[in-house]
């Protein structure tokens, strides 16, 4: 398969994600658009290392990924946090500091 | 003996600081032997090593003595060390033991003072840097000396600081010194730029093989000469000496007639070699020396404070010695600051002892006839009278003949000058003599029945100047009266190309000639002075010329119209206007400035996550874009 498929499915997962961060006020969406900007870059990444035949970019996939997973932990406890405190996960709830 | 001079220096400063650290332990009398012994201690090393000189005759040209580097930076090198020669040691006997009658007189003068120990301990460390300036083989150490006695002239005069117009004084002494200084500083940095070094021993041989062209020695040596005007008090920076009297009158007589003002006649003859080159230099000098000389005698003419009398008296003996450096007669210079040394610190001593008597008074009007209740003070006084006036045998009469003879040969419009001068020098000597000594008391009753002699801790060294004021001239009686002016002689080896057909300029009979004429008009001076002033009462007010010499020339109005003034204006304009309005606006300006930026920028922190996410992606698109055409 062509390179440009790969990349034109990575755009549209990034983007994807991009317009639901930006769209979007209930925090788990938004902490799910980011990851799928995060993987969109991930795509893209094993599809040019494929290209090239170099491995490095799988390697930093994979240190992506961890970081990743670690992200989800602490973006969860927070979200989990946030729902305990306010009874909801609308982030324009929290604007609390304002003021 | 050479080796152990440091110790001239060391003991005064040794006095200094038991009489400044312990000066509230000490007793009087304790603090009074402290301060006179180490100068006399000094005295007695400075004599042994005058002997050890002068027996070695001509053939000695000095010696340095290294005590360890001052600085020692790269190429420069500058030795903490002392030069031996016939001129410092001639410097070291003046100092030490003129310095020493002065601290003799002082425990008397000074003995219901309050701050007796201090005054002491400032008088050895004026000693102290007195003696490094002289001392120093270097123009880095002679500057040491030279600031250092500085200080102690600003805070003697200002010793009795409850006194505003004295600080004002001391703070007028001061600058006016500071900007001599500059002068001397600028010389210093040339010397060194062109000849690399500040050493005496290494300096002099480079300037005099470097030859007349070599060099703009012209312009070196006026710059040196300023830092002396300043130090000596010439024209145009004479007026802080006046007001100096404002200090005790010991000081007076120490610091402000036999020492430190003729400091600067120590550094031009220590430069001979410079301004040997530097003809044009040389006439300024004695331009400036003669200027001095004559507006000073005719100020003194009209002055009625006794302290004022002298030390107007003694700038315009300055100028005379200045006068005889511009004409090339070094020696007669030093020869002359001995001499002045004797007498002028004799007739401040013995002003201070009428000070003394009369209870704190220092006005001559209201003096009169003290010559009855203070005879011991009177006698002493009027040798020192005969001496300034020139009167065979007294010293000054062979200094300033030798003076007067070395500028006739020179210039006969300066020898003029010199001798009206001259004579105005007696004439207001003996003003002064006849309306404070003579004639009838005009003072309060209660002064009068205070009248008494000074004690013996104050009428011994008068009678000591007295004695050497009388004989002090045998040191360089010419030729012609059957001496062989052994100072000249003893000097010549620190003067360069000295004696090189300096001596027969003049024959005998004509200096006979100029004798009897410096003599005769200075005998017409003081019948003048008897005639006019031994019936004196009570001064008519003045006016005319004579108003305008007791108003000192309007001198001091045309400093404070022209430079006091301006300058404070100048410091107002900036108060006022740059340092309000530009510099705290500018401050202000940045602090306000940020503090508005600050509020437009808060809206932005408007706390919706949403808004800032969005600025977020905006942010990275842009920053995306841009590297985008960058690397492009």
């Amino acid at each position: 398969m062509p390179i440009q498929y790969y990349i034109f499915l990575s755009v549209a997962l990034f983007s994807i994600g991009v317009m639901g961060v930006l769209m979007r006020r209930n925090a788990i969406i938004i902490f799910m658009c980011i990851e799928l900007m995060l993987n969109a870059v991930n795509l893209l990444m094993v599809a040019f290392s494929k290209m090239y035949g170099d491995s490095a970019a799988q390697v930093f996939v994979f240190f992506i990924m961890v970081v990743a997973a670690a992200e989800v932990a602490v973006g969860l406890a927070i979200i989990v946090m946030m729902y305990r405190n306010v009874h909801s996960v609308d982030i324009n709830i929290l604007n609390r500091l304002k003021n | 003996m050479i080796q152990l001079v440091w110790l001239v220096p060391l003991l005064p400063l040794i006095g200094f600081l038991i009489n400044g650290l312990f000066r509230k332990q000490l007793s009087k009398a304790l603090v009074g032997i402290v301060g006179s012994g180490t100068v006399l201690g000094s005295f007695i090393v400075s004599l042994m090593i005058f002997f050890e000189i002068n027996g070695m005759g001509n053939t000695f040209a000095g010696q340095e003595v290294f005590l360890f580097d001052f600085i020692s930076a790269g190429t420069l090198r500058l030795p903490f060390s002392f030069w031996v020669d016939q001129l410092s040691s001639v410097f070291l006997l003046v100092i030490t033991g003129v310095g020493f009658l002065i601290h003799v007189y002082s425990t008397g003068y000074m003995h219901e003072d309050e701050g007796f120990a201090k005054f002491f301990a400032y008088l050895n460390l004026f000693v102290f840097s007195m003696l490094l300036l002289v001392l120093g083989a270097n123009y880095v150490i002679m500057f040491i000396g030279w600031e250092g006695v500085g200080l102690c002239s600003y805070l003697l005069i200002g010793f009795w600081y409850k006194n505003i117009e004295y600080t004002n004084a001391a703070k007028k002494a001061f600058i006016m010194n500071r900007i001599g200084d500059l002068g001397f500083l600028i010389g210093m940095f040339l010397l060194f730029a062109q000849f690399g070094t500040l050493n005496y021993t290494e300096l002099f041989p480079k300037v005099g093989m470097a030859g007349a062209d070599a060099a703009n020695f012209n312009l070196i040596a006026i710059c040196l000469f300023v830092g002396a005007m300043g130090k000596s008090a010439q024209v145009p920076l004479y007026t802080w000496l006046p007001d100096a009297m404002a200090g005790p009158t010991p000081v007076s007589a120490l610091i402000h007639a036999a020492t430190m003002v003729t400091a600067g006649i120590y550094m031009v003859v220590r430069s001979n070699v410079v301004y040997s080159f530097a003809i044009d230099a040389q006439h300024f000098v004695a331009i400036i020396g003669v200027v001095t000389a004559l507006l000073a005698a005719t100020i003194a003419i009209k002055q009625n404070d006794i302290k004022k009398v002298l030390a107007y008296s003694t700038v315009s003996q300055l100028g005379f010695m200045f006068l005889a450096l511009g004409v090339g007669a070094y020696t007669t210079a030093v020869f002359h600051v001995i001499t002045h040394a004797f007498f002028k610190a004799l007739m401040f001593l013995g002003s201070g002892s009428v000070i003394h008597a009369m209870g704190g008074e220092q006005d001559i009007r209201k003096m009169g006839g003290l010559k009855k209740q203070m005879p011991i003070t009177y006698y002493t006084f009027l040798i020192g009278c005969l001496a300034i006036a020139g009167i065979i045998p007294f010293s000054g009469f062979f200094s300033k003949d030798e003076i007067l003879m070395h500028v006739f040969e020179h210039n006969k419009v300066l020898y003029g000058l010199a001798v009206a001068a001259a004579m105005m020098t007696a004439f207001y000597m003996f003003r002064l003599l006849f309306v404070t000594f003579h004639g009838k008391f005009r003072g309060t009753h209660e002064q009068e029945h205070h009248l008494h002699e000074s004690p013996a801790s104050m009428t011994f060294p008068l009678i000591v100047l007295a004695i050497l004021s009388l004989a002090g001239g045998a040191i360089g009686i010419p030729e012609v009266m059957g001496g062989h002016n052994w100072l000249s002689h003893f000097l010549g080896a620190v003067i360069v190309g000295h004696g090189a057909g300096h001596e027969a300029a003049l024959s005998h009979s004509e200096e006979l000639v100029l004798m009897a004429v410096a003599m005769g008009l200075a005998l017409v001076a003081i019948l003048g002075a008897w005639s006019y002033f031994k019936g004196y009462n009570a001064e008519k007010e003045s006016s005319g010329l004579g108003k305008v010499m007791e108003n000192k020339w309007y001198v001091d109005e045309l400093y404070d119209a022209i430079v006091v003034k301006p300058l404070k204006a100048l410091s107002g304009f900036l108060n006022n206007v740059i340092e309000k309005l530009g510099i705290d606006g500018l401050v202000n300006g940045v602090g306000k400035t940020v503090n508005w930026g600050g509020q437009q920028l808060r809206l932005l922190q408007n706390g919706q996550v949403g808004f800032y996410l969005f600025f977020m992606v905006i942010g990275m698109a842009l920053l995306f874009i841009l590297s985008v055409f960058i690397i492009n």
